[in-house]
């Protein structure tokens, strides 16, 4: 184990090398374009045996890995933004194909109007294209997943495409101590890759093919229970990972003084770290204040949104996103969680941060506010700094 | 050539030019190959569960990602040490020409160990006959139609082979279904060689083409003999001519005779002899002509 000074990108290609996967396909764009780089470079000086393969487009390294993976080989590639857009069409192919490709994803505002700073948009605007997603909160969380991310995609019981989000810049961009575990922890840690969905010279195979009404339905259906899996697979791999590594991680989500909270902010991604902060001195102040992060959206944590929600009086869900025409899509899968649950509280939802606007301490006790204004059964959308209906 | 059949009980249209350079290409490449095959009609034809039609490895690609799926399948196979294989597409003339350009130019920017092979039929057949832009000039399709105001599609045909070869790709070649011995040596001799390769094989679509379906070898051997299309080749910067029409004749009864043109004007016909003649004026000049087929 080293410790190293590491961006979340870097700290991301460092878990890749770990990792080794036999084939890397990708295309730059930021804020993604550091782990390229590095991942660049450790083909060249050696230390990382990987066919390494400059795409025209992400459309084309997301079609490369597929092509890849068909083969039965480990594959990477990593895109944010527009790129994750452009490559939609392959998203929805990876995973009907069950092919479980990594990808990482720089969390980044969609165009128009064009911006570079981190939303996440992106990667929630594509929650139904059957991947997995998962959101990190630091560095050390960003290599972990790397490393993570083959064990449960791979895992035969659930053969789906992961997606990583880093929040662009916020994370990608920000240098923080990071543990780097030895190789050999990896080794032991990660079973190779294997697959019957590949070619096979001994018994040649037809592979991404057309299915008419009658199968399509089933191969859809079996497509869903493989996210449902992850759930299990998702724990499965972190109590192997505890006693190895030295670091527990905690499944769908990460509850944080959340235990005897009447107030819960629930949010996705670094923003964690100063809602935990606002909560840590709202405690001081005498407020039960807690934080729920959602570390995983697809598969999506119901039952843990439930537990956590059923001791509290009101609830928030903070996101850097929005659903044009209704509200942040976060807060509607939460509000089914609760729903399904028989949980009725107040609700509230809390849009801010778009384009990499800041999101301030001030915000985030305001939102602590509206909570404690507690009107039982409430819903609302809120626009952070935004004057409303202006 | 093996006796196996690799593209066997699909459900291609009787007389159906793709399927038949499919075939035919498979049986020259034999078991170890891989091939894949974007959305269109030969995977339309083919791949549908559970009635799975390619008895060698196959895969549906993306529309547009015929070549960058082959690429990472070459390096996937790479990788885990296997060697001894083709990694060979199958895509159509709106597959390759159109949406796929992108990823096929970058596998041959990359020089990728790949065999590309365009089964031309002049335009989107499989979504019901529609302009793609190796529909050539005057063809009437779903989306040009013939009327007083257009005669057809207004644009010539896209040269494919020669925007691969301003690559300075390892090998091109054209082909036709209606030379099928020089096709088969094309494959043979893409097969053998490392680096990106491309072959554009004309494949007479009877539905779309307007002509019996007992007539697309015919008409596509006859496209050769008119000096419509040029079987030709690139190799170490060299083009070279593979096969020499006896001479130019009137091309009035080989457009003619196709559905398709039976709308075009004695001007329109006199327009397309007439850039037939300078094409080949410019391969006298310029590229390698010999009789007789490639060695």
């Amino acid at each position: 184990m080293s410790r190293e000074f590491l961006s979340g990108n870097e700290a991301f290609a460092y878990g890749i090398r770990l990792v080794s996967p036999q084939v890397i396909s990708a295309y730059p764009i930021t804020p993604q374009t550091i782990v390229v780089e590095r991942l660049s470079e450790m083909v060249e000086d050696g230390s990382l045996k990987s066919e390494f393969i400059h795409v025209e487009s992400e459309h084309s390294a997301l079609s490369c890995a597929m092509g890849a993976n068909a083969t039965g080989a480990r594959t990477f590639t990593a895109t944010s933004s527009q790129g994750l857009l452009y490559m939609a069409e392959c998203l929805a192919y990876a995973s009907g194909g069950r092919f479980p490709i990594v990808m990482m994803n720089a969390n980044r505002s969609t165009a128009l109007p064009w911006n570079i700073y981190g939303d996440q948009r992106d990667s929630l605007s594509l929650l139904d294209c059957g991947w997995i997603q998962a959101y990190a909160k630091d560095a050390q969380e960003s290599l972990d997943l790397a490393i993570l991310s083959y064990y449960i995609a791979e895992h035969p019981k659930v053969s789906t495409p992961f997606m990583v989000n880093l929040d662009g810049f916020h994370l990608t961009h920000t240098y923080e101590i990071v543990e780097v575990p030895e190789s050999g922890l990896v080794k032991a840690f990660l079973p190779d890759y294997n697959t019957d969905n590949k070619i096979d010279f001994e018994n040649p195979k037809n592979l991404a093919f057309s299915a008419g009404p009658e199968h399509n339905f089933v191969f859809k259906y079996k497509e869903h229970l493989g996210v449902l899996n992850a759930a299990e697979i998702i724990s499965e791999a972190e109590q192997k990972f505890a006693p190895l590594f030295g670091r527990q991680y905690s499944g769908l989500a990460e509850a944080y003084r959340c235990d005897d909270a009447d107030y819960i902010l629930i949010t996705l991604g670094t923003i964690f770290g100063l809602c935990s902060d606002v909560a840590d001195r709202l405690r001081d102040e005498g407020v039960k204040a807690g934080v729920l992060r959602l570390r995983y959206i697809r598969p999506f944590p119901n039952k843990e949104i439930a537990d956590i929600a059923q001791k509290a009086k009101s609830v928030a869900v903070l996101e850097k996103d929005i659903s044009f025409g209704n509200e942040g899509t976060v807060y509607t899968n939460v509000n089914s969680a609760l729903q399904k649950a028989g949980i009725n509280i107040s609700s509230l939802n809390f849009i801010g941060g778009l384009g990499g606007r800041d999101i301030s301490e001030e915000d985030i006790r305001e939102i602590f506010s509206k909570l404690r204004e507690n009107n039982k059964g409430k819903t609302a959308v809120h626009f952070i700094g935004i004057e409303e209906n202006g | 050539m093996v006796e196996d059949e690799f593209f066997y009980g699909h459900k291609a249209c009787a007389g159906c030019g793709g399927s038949l350079a499919v075939r035919i290409a498979l049986k020259v490449l034999g078991k170890r190959a891989v091939a894949v095959l974007p959305a269109g009609c030969m995977s339309a034809v083919g791949f549908n569960f559970p009635q799975l039609c390619f008895a060698n490895n196959a895969i549906i690609s993306t529309f547009a990602g015929t070549a960058s799926m082959l690429t990472g399948i070459e390096a996937g196979l790479r990788a885990k040490g296997i060697t001894d294989f083709v990694a060979v597409g199958f895509a159509g003339d709106g597959g390759t020409a159109d949406i796929g350009i992108q990823a096929l130019s970058g596998a041959i920017d990359r020089d990728d160990d790949i065999l590309y092979i365009c089964y031309d039929n002049e335009a989107y057949m499989n979504t019901g006959i529609q302009k793609s832009s190796l529909t050539p000039f005057g063809a009437k399709t779903t989306t040009t139609p013939a009327g007083k105001n257009a005669h057809g599609n207004l644009r010539p045909k896209k040269n494919m082979f020669e925007i691969v070869a301003a690559h300075g790709i390892k090998y091109a070649a054209t082909a036709s279904i209606g030379y099928l011995p020089d096709y088969m040596k094309k494959v043979q001799r893409a097969s053998e060689i490392k680096g990106t390769k491309y072959i554009h094989v004309i494949a007479p679509c009877p539905t779309g083409w307007g002509i019996a379906s007992d007539e697309s070898v015919e008409i596509a051997k006859e496209a050769v003999d008119c000096g419509l299309w040029v079987l030709a080749e690139y190799k170490n910067g060299n083009y070279s001519v593979s096969i020499k029409p006896k001479n130019l004749p009137g091309l009035q009864t080989h457009i003619k005779r196709q559905g398709r043109f039976k709308h075009l004007t004695d001007d329109d016909i006199a327009y397309v002899e007439s850039q037939r003649d300078s094409k080949w004026n410019f391969i006298n000049q310029h590229w390698t002509v010999t009789q007789g087929g490639i060695k």
